[in-house]
């Protein structure tokens, strides 16, 4: 029992000293892809778990979550393009800029509920994917190329892969560390709470909207700077990243890896991008083995992979 | 519970990292991105068949080394082109990256092959950037650029005296090239210039606009799956008869078995044709046919000279692979059988070649095909070259 | 600005909306019925589009194929009810967003692994392929026409019927309380099978009749899907009406966007306008559902007894 009660921080901690290890195996094995394929991995574990404050602890399940991706990736695309390539300053600018998009569109969206949040959620992030697509002076639909990385002159080169990697690595862990401390303080609970039981929240006198405007925006601030690592890493901008299939891709992640959790995101970026990785080296119609498996985790694992290990002493490790 | 986890993840782990290849042997490695999926997979999947049919013609080796060539599928997204890219220089380590239908894809991927430092041998795409500012030592091309064959149609419309003309291009890099080309020789104003999403399925409401600015005549640029319903929408709208329409990529031997009729008699212009007598041509034509049971089309026979020119280079430098340089001084000889005939390379690495009239007839079967009509330039060159800085 | 070309646009319009309203059809009743978002509507409508051009070239008969196409759709439809969505009914919508998500990328990679990835290109019959006169000066597609008029008389057929039919009464009924509906014992789980094999069948119609327009491809079902969910959030969920006017309102939307560029260019200078008017008029019908949405939070026309 004691064994099981240690099942998460072992596991986690496993998991952080594998990541870590990653770029050295890379280069002893000369496999420079893999530095790439897991640092993309941990640039969307970041989205997702920004996505898993919302929809794991705060019950807003957004559509359009990739809208935040979108916006940050264009903060550094559109910056660069301008000449302006500081890094500080564009990542600075990707969490504001999407935060303060995410604040709009919650002031609207969080007014509605249930299946009319999921389909205005979609509809905005639509209208941004279209805006994308018709501003010709940003590549317009073809998106364009990032000339350069995001600078940090005198401090670290991400043009350097393992640097990149690792700064995406402490990101990271930064933010499930921030993420942990929000959930747990007494914002987290109200959050929890309206959930759960909006009506009860308000009963005893919590007001949950500008509650739950806050979360939105600031898991769009953590989604925006996602988007600032994304396009840096792909070093291409495109309303791609808008597209609504990713917004249900990210969600996919959340759920695989098990809501409400914050581990449980990290899980299921690192599976979903995996398997799509294994399997489509393995045969060309690895989406039929995806779909059926995505019907699956919802229909029979509902907590998702993390939930699957029995919980420590920590309730939302 | 825990072991299990543990053990699936490293399992996972194990499996990713066995996936990548074990040792480099002296092996040619070919990335052959295309479209192959979606609408447009109809012409990558010409191109696929004539880099097979290529290697078959190589008795299955490159330069006199054994070959493999990666297929990527870049679902004619520039994004997805880039990271299968990536992809290929990283993981599979190629020495040539090939293919690439759109010029808004080939804009993505080739500054990260040839900033790899591995040559990148373009045979469809051709947007005006590689031709000038942006051309590169590594960077070949076995088709065109962008505005040379259109700029063939409007010297030809222009000889023929036809005025107030409609245009018409999907809105990327290409399109905008093949309208400039268009208007460089046509020279007199447009009435109308629009510009459609890459990929659009109904162009209905577009050709309301078209019916309602009443032109004398149309020209459009709509390669591959927009071809076919653009002819198809044209024709059920009833305008063929009124308004004739001229194109550049968009009747072709894709559509052609698809729309048959509503493409007969249309004039195209083009650097190849299935009929162009020369040996290299009739060889990969009739073998095409043969192997595949259908007309070769331009992309294929591009994507067959591809092959054949990498090749070429790798003979030269007799199978060391690590010689660039040497590759990129064989290649700029264009030494080798081109279905097209003989050409030259141009400072930037593009071809300088002729370009015919053509016109879908119906054969002597009765099927439609495409036939040369006459000579519209001769040994011509890109507009764009001067602006590239490269000297050899 | 011609009259012809507004008649013709409004003919455009009309024929986008008559498709939409075929897929809407479907999925607003299942979605006010059962409570259940399908992003899976969307497979349908391809797995309708594909079965009739395989019956297509196998029998040579366009309106055969038709005839096929539609009961093999509507049985692949209660298949998928059978199999994997009756269980998602009390599931919340997140389940069912993402179950159904799943579907689609099964679907989507069945049709490719049957009939390749390439997309499918038909060749209607002579009869269908010409134009009519629809106006002194005016030509139109014989096909566009027909869509036209087949989307009017299954709207009309329709209208029927859940207004004067018992089955009608009892999706009316579901629509607006089913719990009560179960009360009074009425067959509540062979009433959604019903139910979803016609959203299934009408969605194959929709696919069919956009075959010869679009191209039959994978993935095509998700291009018109987000369009179809624009429309029955407009109109009130569960509600036929409100998909019929939904449907027509957004295919007039979407068609009448190319004239914003045109229209911005009198006010704009023309770069501007070059810019600004395909941003505009792509963003149109997630503009016009925000509106509707804040104006009337359950749609143009409610259905739900709240």
């Amino acid at each position: 029992m004691s064994l099981a009660t240690r099942a998460r921080p072992a596991a986690m901690a496993l998991g952080l000293v594998a990541l870590a290890a990653v770029p050295v195996l890379a280069s002893v094995l000369d496999q420079p892809f893999y530095v790439d394929l897991f640092r993309r991995v941990m640039i969307f574990a970041v989205a997702a778990l920004s996505l898993d404050v919302i929809l794991g602890y705060g019950g807003m399940v957004s559509f359009g979550h990739a809208a935040y991706l979108g916006i940050g990736a264009y903060a550094v695309g559109v910056t660069t393009y301008h000449g302006v390539s500081n890094g500080y300053a564009q990542w600075a600018l990707a969490i504001v800029a999407s935060m303060v998009v995410a604040l709009a569109i919650g002031a609207i969206s969080i007014r509605t509920s249930g299946v009319y949040f999921i389909m205005i959620t979609l509809a905005f992030t639509q209208m941004l994917y279209y805006l994308g697509i018709s501003i010709e002076e940003y590549g317009g639909d073809d998106g364009m190329r990032l000339a350069t990385k995001s600078q940090f002159p005198g401090v670290l080169d991400i043009g350097n892969p393992a640097a990149f990697y690792y700064v995406v690595l402490g990101i990271l862990v930064l933010f499930l560390y921030l993420a942990h401390r929000l959930v747990n303080a007494r914002f987290g609970m109200v959050i929890r709470a309206t959930k759960s039981n909006e009506p009860r929240a308000r009963a005893v006198g919590f007001s949950p909207y500008p509650y739950k405007l806050i979360a939105f925006a600031v898991a769009g601030g953590m989604c925006g700077l996602a988007g600032a690592l994304l396009v840096n890493q792909t070093e291409y901008l495109t309303p791609e990243f808008m597209h609504w299939t990713r917004s249900g891709e990210i969600m996919f992640m959340v759920i695989l890896g098990g809501m409400g959790t914050l581990v449980g995101p990290v899980v299921g970026a690192l599976v979903f991008l995996l398997l799509e990785q294994v399997l489509s080296a393995w045969t060309e119609h690895w989406q039929i083995i995806l779909g059926p498996f995505l019907v699956l985790v919802v229909l029979f694992a509902r907590r998702g992979l993390w939930g699957l290990l029995p919980p420590g002493a920590g309730r939302n490790g | 519970m825990t072991r299990i986890m543990r053990v699936a993840l490293l399992g996972v782990l194990a499996v990713v990292l066995a996936a990548g290849p074990a040792l480099a042997q002296e092996k040619v490695k070919i990335g052959f991105i295309t479209s192959l999926s979606g609408p447009a997979g109809i012409i990558g999947e010409h191109m696929k068949n004539s880099v097979e049919l290529a290697l078959d013609h190589l008795g299955r080796k490159v330069g006199g080394l054994d070959v493999e060539v990666i297929y990527g599928d870049d679902q004619r997204k520039p994004d997805v082109g880039k990271q299968l890219a990536d992809e290929m220089l990283k993981k599979h380590k190629v020495h040539f990256v090939s293919g690439i239908i759109w010029s808004n894809v080939m804009l993505a991927v080739a500054p990260t092959v040839t900033s790899a430092g591995t040559l990148m041998i373009g045979t469809n795409a051709g947007p005006h950037q590689l031709a000038g500012k942006m051309c590169n030592e590594l960077y070949f091309t076995t088709s065109w650029q962008n505005d040379q064959t259109p700029e063939a149609m409007g010297k030809y419309m222009r000889d023929q005296g036809i005025t107030d003309v409609y245009a018409m291009a999907p809105n990327y890099a290409a399109g905008k090239d093949m309208i400039s080309g268009f208007k460089r020789y046509f020279e007199a104003k447009l009435v109308g210039e629009v510009y459609t999403k890459l990929g659009q399925q109904d162009y209905q409401a577009e050709i309301s606009q078209l019916r309602a600015a009443n032109p004398k005549a149309v020209f459009v640029f709509y390669p591959g799956d927009m071809g076919i319903q653009f002819l198809k929408q044209y024709a059920q709208s009833g305008l063929r008869e009124q308004i004739p329409l001229y194109s550049v990529y968009t009747v072709d031997e894709i559509s052609l078995p698809v729309v048959k009729e509503a493409a007969l008699g249309q004039w195209e212009t083009r650097y190849w044709s299935p009929d162009l007598k020369n040996a290299a041509n009739q060889k990969y034509v009739s073998d095409y046919k043969k192997k595949y049971g259908k007309m070769p089309v331009f992309y294929g026979a591009q994507s067959y000279d591809g092959i054949m020119l990498i090749d070429s280079a790798v003979r030269a430098v007799k199978g060391d692979l690590s010689n660039t340089k040497g590759m990129v001084a064989a290649m700029r000889k264009a030494d080798y059988k081109s279905t097209r005939g003989t050409y030259t390379y141009n400072v930037n690495h593009h071809p300088i070649q002729n370009f015919y009239l053509l016109r879908a007839v119906k054969g002597a079967g009765g099927q439609l095909e495409m036939q040369i009509q006459k000579t519209v330039f001769e040994n011509h060159k890109d507009a764009y070259y001067k602006e590239c800085g490269m000297k050899w | 600005m011609t009259v012809l070309l507004i008649v013709e646009q409004v003919l455009n319009g009309l024929q986008y909306g008559v498709m939409l309203f075929l897929m809407a059809a479907g999925l607003t009743l299942v979605f006010g019925i059962m409570n259940l978002v399908n992003l899976a509507h969307g497979s349908l409508y391809m797995v309708g589009a594909y079965l009739a051009t395989f019956f297509y070239t196998q029998t040579g008969s366009f309106l055969l194929a038709a005839l096929l196409a539609l009961p093999a759709t509507l049985v692949v439809g209660i298949v998928v009810e059978l199999v994997a969505l009756r269980t998602l009914y009390e599931r919340d919508h997140l389940d069912q967003v993402l179950a159904t998500f799943g579907l689609i990328l099964f679907f989507n990679e069945l049709v490719a692994i049957v009939w390749g990835r390439s997309a499918l290109y038909t060749t209607l019959p002579a009869w269908l392929s010409g134009h009519v006169v629809v106006l002194p000066g005016l030509r139109y597609s014989v096909y566009r026409a027909l869509v036209i008029l087949v989307g009017l008389a299954v709207a009309i057929l329709l209208w029927l019927v859940v207004s004067r039919t018992r089955l009608g009464m009892l999706i009316r009924a579901g629509a607006s309380n089913r719990t009560m509906l179960s009360a009074l014992g009425v067959n509540v789980t062979l009433l959604y099978t019903v139910v979803f094999g016609f959203g299934a069948a009408l969605a194959g119609l929709a696919g069919l009749m956009a075959g010869p327009i679009y191209a039959v491809q994978t993935g095509m079902g998700e291009q018109i899907l987000i369009q179809v969910f624009v429309v029955i959030v407009i109109g009130g969920i569960g509600s036929i009406r409100g998909a019929l006017v939904g449907a027509i309102l957004v295919g007039m939307v979407d068609t009448f966007g190319v004239f914003v560029k045109p229209m911005l260019g009198t006010v704009l200078s023309p770069v501007a306008a070059d810019s600004a008017g395909p941003a505009i008029a792509s963003m149109l019908i997630y503009l016009l559902m925000a509106v509707v949405l804040a104006l009337r939070p359950q749609g143009l026309f409610p259905t739900r007894a709240s």
